[in-house]
């Protein structure tokens, strides 16, 4: 099927192939999925200033089914959301602007490839080293104190970082605020603000929503739990992703088509990705988050290597 | 496998196969006929097409949303009863 706005030939049932992976995996692990998403348009040939504008579309859609799902779960902490979306907008638009510039050299695909390949590499290591620790960290807990502790629920979110995440909260600058729902009592309006921004960066500047940044950083450096970073990261990513299909839509770099196809696979996909997170504690459901990245980033690299990309 | 998870999976399969059916004759009939309109848009009146790009998503999202929720729920209530 040819998708005459970005000038591609694409079999629709494979976008909807790949936006049904896409929505199971994104509802699941609370990220957009444009670690795969992207990856995989840019495989079908769709050159690189569509795949971002066109993934951040498709991204929308996909976020609210699943964001109104964890609501309905208690997931999403709406105040942090509230506050996190000033960062979220700002960083979107300082994103889009960069992918503007590269949009007149001939170096765009390399640039933004290469970008995103020692991202999700290094989001992989990260969560595997910590996930590693802390659920060595768990057992060792459970050989000391026996039975008891097995029977732990599937709320409680132990991590290896708590203590970077415990020196994030005591940050002093004024003002600071209280998010009961995710059991914060005091954290500065900037740390939060910090974070946001440099999600919204990487997802105006690779596409998505940029939950693959935001859902680590929320845990380990806020201290959100796993649950409820889950639900709020979807929330964010629909208003990261929403500024940003408008910005890059304006700038020519979003084929609706695509978005559309892709995202009636997404729908179903996300749905059946929200539900199950019931069924899994959150050191495992950051285990399982692992491989995801590493996938993306072989699909760029393999887009890289057999010249996919468009100059 | 536990039973809950069970019926869980059973429920999102026959949803799946229902939804398939759906989907695509939602897509061949109504995204056919926008795609002429769209590349005009794009090509012309940028800022339209923009609003009208994020209007398409965000609609198509909560209808869709609203479809998979109901099918669960028609298809739950079915095998209760």
């Amino acid at each position: 099927m040819d998708f005459l706005i970005s000038g591609t030939h694409i079999n629709p049932f494979a976008l909807i192939g790949v936006g049904f992976v896409v929505g199971l995996l994104g509802g699941f692990f609370g990220v957009g999925g444009s670690f795969l998403a992207g990856p995989a348009l840019f495989g079908f040939g769709v050159p690189m200033n569509f795949v971002v504008g066109t993934d951040l579309a498709h991204i929308v859609g996909k976020s609210i089914v699943a964001a109104r799902k964890h609501r309905a779960l208690g997931n999403i902490d709406l105040r942090l959301g509230g506050i996190m979306m000033f960062g979220t907008i700002g960083g979107v638009e300082m994103g889009a602007q960069l992918i503007q510039q590269l949009k007149k050299n001939a170096y765009i695909d390399i640039v933004v490839g290469i970008t995103f390949i020692v991202i999700l590499l290094s989001i992989s290591a990260f969560m595997a080293w910590e996930s590693w620790r802390t659920l060595k960290m768990h057992r060792n807990k459970v050989a000391r104190l026996g039975e008891p502790l097995i029977a732990e629920s599937k709320k409680q979110d132990p991590s290896a970082f708590a203590h970077i995440a415990k020196k994030i909260q005591s940050f002093g600058l004024p003002p600071h605020i209280s998010l009961p729902a995710s059991g914060i009592e005091r954290i500065s309006f900037w740390s939060i603000i910090i974070v946001s921004f440099i999600g919204g960066f990487f997802s105006g500047f690779l596409g998505g929503g940029a939950g693959y940044i935001r859902m680590p950083s929320m845990i380990y450096l806020l201290g959100i739990p796993t649950h409820i970073a889950v639900g709020t990261d979807l929330f964010e990513i629909i208003i990261s992703a929403g500024y940003g299909t408008f910005t890059h839509a304006l700038k020519g770099n979003v084929d609706i088509f695509i978005a559309l196809v892709m995202h009636t696979g997404a729908a179903i996909g996300a749905q059946i990705g929200a539900t199950l997170t019931q069924y899994f504690a959150g050191p495992r459901i950051r285990l399982a988050f692992i491989p995801l990245p590493l996938i993306g980033a072989a699909i760029v690299v393999y887009g890289l290597l057999t010249g996919q990309h468009h100059k | 496998m536990k039973p809950e998870i069970k019926a869980v999976f059973k429920s999102f399969s026959i949803e799946l196969v229902v939804y398939a059916v759906l989907v695509v004759g939602y897509f061949f009939l109504v995204l056919h006929f926008l795609g002429d309109w769209l590349y005009h848009l794009y090509h012309n009146e940028r800022k339209t097409y923009a609003i009208v790009a994020l209007a398409l998503i965000i609609g198509q999202g909560i209808v869709l949303e609203s479809l998979t929720r109901t099918l669960l729920r028609l298809i739950r209530r079915g095998r209760e009863d």
